[in-house]
Order: C-alpha cells, then structure tokens, then sequence
C-alpha cells in the first residue's frame, strides 16, 4: 500500500489529508469491518484478553496509514494490517509460538468473503438500532431513548429517571459504548469481562 | 498507568471516549474550556482518535432512532411521557418496516429535483418549501434546495438565510454551508456565509453543527438563544447572547440594528445592501461606535447621524460615499 506518486488524483499527491476525512472514511469503511475483523484476531491469536487492544492497534495503524493515503479497498487493507500486526507481535514477543498464526493463509479468505460485515441497508438500520438499543443495559437504554427518541435536555432527562446529571452523563457514555460494540462488533461477546 | 506509560489500553481509552462522545453530545454549556481539554486529548494520541470517531459514529448512527418517536411533540416541550421504544416494541413490524421503506426510497430513489433561489444587493425574498418550512433570503443570498417531505437538504452558497423548520422527527434537515452542515429537526435558526466568516444563530430547538475542516471536534450542538461565529482565520466564538439574535435579525424588519458597533462594521452591514459603497477612512472607522436602528436601504440616515453627531466629512462619489475626518 505505499503511495503512488504517478497517480494524477490529487488526493493522493498530498501528503497529509484532512484529519476529517479519514475520520468520515474510517466510520464508513472501517468500523462496518469489525465483526468480521474480531473473527479473525480471535482466529489467530490465542489469548482472548488481548483481542480488545489488538484491536485497537489495528485501528491506530489502518487511521495512521490513511492519513498519508486513503487506501483503494478498506477489507484487504485493513485486514492485511491485521496479519501484519500479529506477525510483529509474534516476532517481538517471542511468546506466542508460530502455530499462533499458522492460520494466517486464511488471510485471502478474510478478504474475498463478505462475512459478517455490519454493512447494512437503510431499511434495516432501524430494525438493528432498535436490537442493538434491546440488548443495552436497562438504565443506560433508558437514558439513550429519552435523548435521541425524546429530544430531551440533560437535566429533564435526570428528573424523568430521577438521577443526577452526572449519573445521566455516566450511563450516556456506557450506552454509546455498548451500542457501538452492539453495531460494529462483538467484541463484549468474546472478551472476557474483567 | 501498569509502568508503561505509552502504552494505552483500549478499554481505557474506549471508557474516556465514551466520557467525551457524552459529555459533548449531552452538554448543555460545552464552553471553550472544555474543547480546548477536548481538543488536547484527541491529540494525545491516535489511539484517542480512533476510539472517539467509532464511538461518535454510533452516536450518530443512533440520532436515527428519533425516526422512532411516536408523537412529534416539539423538542422544548417537557411534559413527562411514556418512553417512546415501549410503546413501540409492541407493533414493531409494520410501523417500522413502512418507516424504513420511506426513508429507503427517500434516500435512494425519490430525491426531490434542485431548485434554485437568489437575492440581488438590497433584496429580501420568502419561500415556502414543499415540506412546510419557510426561508428567508437576505440580500445577495444564492441557495439550493432539494426538499420534499421525504427528503430536506440545502445549499446555502452565499449570503444569509432565516430557516423556519417544520418539525419532522424522521426526516433532518440539512443545511450545508460550504465545508459545514447545520442538521436539525425543527426549529428555527439563522446561517451566514460569505467570504470572510460563518455564522450560525439559533432561536428556537437545537440544531447540530459539523465543520468538515480543522482538526478538533467536527460537531458543536447549539441550543436557542446561541451564536457561533467562524471567521476564515478558523477563530470561533461562541456566545450565548439573546438580544444580540435579536439584532442580527433586524434585516427580517428591513433594518439593521448597531450596538456599540464600529463605524466600519456599520458601513460593511449598509453594503451588504447597498450598490453604492460605504468607505470609512482612517483610524476614525475602527475608533468610533454607533447605537440605533436604521432602515437597510436607507444609508443616508446613516450618514446624517455620522455628520451631525461625530462631526465627520461626508464626501459622495459617484460610486461610494467616503467618510472621513
């Protein structure tokens, strides 16, 4: 994936491209990836405590590479940065037999296969909103669905629920983050709960 | 943080995310404070980036969940209901399958054709678009439209716009303003643009903010009675000022309202409806403040209260009036 310089489009000719950009790219692109993309960390690497950070770092290389270059295909970069990453782990950590990641001519497979890619049509966003929101904590739900189903202010949100405005903001942040691992991924299915 | 300092554990990270992805979605007093302490955090790492972009991402994927509501009420009434995701959990089927076929066929197949409004120098013009909204052009204004009822988007390429939204919970409205979109559901707010700055000014509900440049928060949610002004240099203010909305919105009644205004200001507000030009020369035009009201086409008021109450030469040109000491 190093940049072409031949290439004549001129987003490519740039150095660095808009933070914002990638930001809108990412969320399009990448993160509809992430189911698919835990399937396949989880696939080859054997300690399930590290798939969240492993993750992570994924994420952090794929963000990084395209802030110098968007790349052409999302999937195989973002999964060929995946290989790339277990076999540095491997390689450095020296704690991981190589048997660890034998598994890796799998890679093409992960690629090619649609797999179970969060990619959906608007006609079934609001049918997987509506399961993902189900599926959510009861107080943290609560709270979601009285901002983005009610439209209500912080503070009539805490005295509908009869909390603090701090504690609304607190199950506001736990809801977004089990309603994102909900949309994009299963990461909370897999990784132990500590 | 475990000795390794440059390290950063995702779940850590993702839990701050969440924090900030709250904090700034829910804030009613997101102050400057705050995005500069937002702003250094994000940049701290990529790592924060990430997490924050995945987190915001599902925030807004969730903004459509407002499709949902079975009762449109208006977004400032408080009257205590029934959360709306119980009573829809019974008849989940076919309400939701219509929904989302009409925000399919919306989004993929019936967007409505473009239309296109403008205002000369000196003109005010009102249009009722199809979904029941009304706009206000200002002078010099160029805006876009492709709105029905299923489907609300504008282009504002120049100059100022008075928006009054209907409200309709399932379907945003989007104004886009160059490299910004201002998205709401109903309600009713202002957009400059023009060369130098960007304004947005809120008067009723609560409208969203994007910038698609710079490299701190894309989003600022404004509540009524709020103004943020984005000059080219990218400074942003924002202030919480009511009587001032009042005032920016004077061209509505055909005036224009100054209050400790510099004369130069003044002068740039009268050509904005104007042909024949203002010049305030000198130090005199940043150091001298007006008061009052003043009808948009008439400069000569204007021009009297300079000359009688400042005591300044009024030179008339053919093309531009020159003021001066």
């Amino acid at each position: 994936m190093e940049p072409n310089h031949e290439d004549a489009d001129p987003r490519r000719v740039g150095a660095v491209i808009d933070a914002s950009d990638v930001d809108e790219w990412f969320a399009r692109e990448v993160l509809p990836l992430e189911a698919g993309l835990t399937q396949f960390l989880a696939h080859n690497w054997r300690n399930r405590n590290d798939l969240e950070d492993l993750l992570q770092d994924v994420y952090v290389r794929v963000y990084d590479s395209a802030l110098k270059q968007i790349p052409d295909s999302a999937r195989a970069f973002v999964f060929t940065t995946a290989r790339n990453l277990l076999v540095d782990r491997v390689r450095r950590e020296h704690v991981v037999p190589i048997e660890a990641v034998a598994d890796l001519g799998a890679l093409g497979v992960a690629i090619e296969e649609p797999g179970p890619e969060r990619v959906v049509a608007a006609r079934d966003e609001l049918r997987l909103l509506q399961s993902a929101l189900e599926k959510l904590p009861r107080r943290c739900r609560e709270a979601l669905v009285l901002r983005q189903m009610e439209g209500l202010s912080r503070r009539d949100i805490a005295l509908r629920m009869g909390i603090g405005e701090e504690t609304v903001k607190e199950y506001i942040a736990e809801g977004v983050r089990a309603l994102a691992d909900q949309l994009y991924g299963e990461v909370a299915d897999v990784r132990h709960k500590s | 943080m475990n000795g390794v300092p440059e390290k950063k554990y995702a779940g850590d990270v993702k839990a701050r995310a969440a924090n900030w992805v709250a904090e700034q979605r829910i804030s009613d007093n997101w102050s400057d404070d705050d995005q500069v302490a937002f702003d250094a955090w994000l940049a701290e790492s990529l790592a924060h980036r990430v997490a924050f972009v995945r987190l915001d991402a599902a925030w807004r994927r969730s903004e459509r969940l407002a499709a949902l509501r079975t009762v449109s009420p208006d977004m400032e009434t408080n009257t205590p209901r029934k959360p709306a995701w119980r009573k829809f959990s019974g008849f989940a089927g076919a309400a939701l399958v219509f929904l989302a076929l009409c925000g399919a066929a919306a989004n993929y197949l019936m967007r409505p054709p473009e239309r296109t409004y403008s205002t000369a120098i000196g003109a005010h013009r009102t249009i009722a678009l199809a979904d029941g909204s009304h706009v206000e052009l200002n002078t010099n204004t160029l805006l876009r439209t492709a709105v029905d009822t299923q489907y609300r988007k504008v282009w504002l390429d120049r100059g100022e716009v008075f928006f009054q939204i209907a409200h309709d919970t399932g379907h945003p409205f989007i104004v886009m303003a160059g490299d910004r979109s201002i998205t709401v559901l109903g309600t009713k707010f202002l957009v400059r643009r023009d060369s130098s700055r960007f304004e947005v000014a809120v008067l009723e509900g609560r409208v969203r903010v994007d910038a698609a440049n710079g490299t701190g928060a894309k989003s600022a949610l404004l509540s009524a009675g709020e103004l943020v002004i984005a000059r080219s240099d990218s400074a942003i203010s924002r202030q919480k000022v009511a009587q001032k909305l009042n005032d920016e919105l004077g061209w509505r009644h055909g005036v224009l309202v100054f209050d400790h205004t510099t004369l130069a200001d003044a002068a740039a507000e009268f050509n904005r409806y104007n042909s024949k030009k203002l010049i305030v020369a000198g130090s005199v035009a940043s150091r001298l403040t007006i008061d009052g009201t003043f009808p948009t086409g008439n400069a000569a008021a204007f021009i009297d209260i300079v000359q009688d109450v400042f005591g300044l030469r009024v030179e008339s040109r053919s093309d531009e009036t020159v003021i001066s000491r």
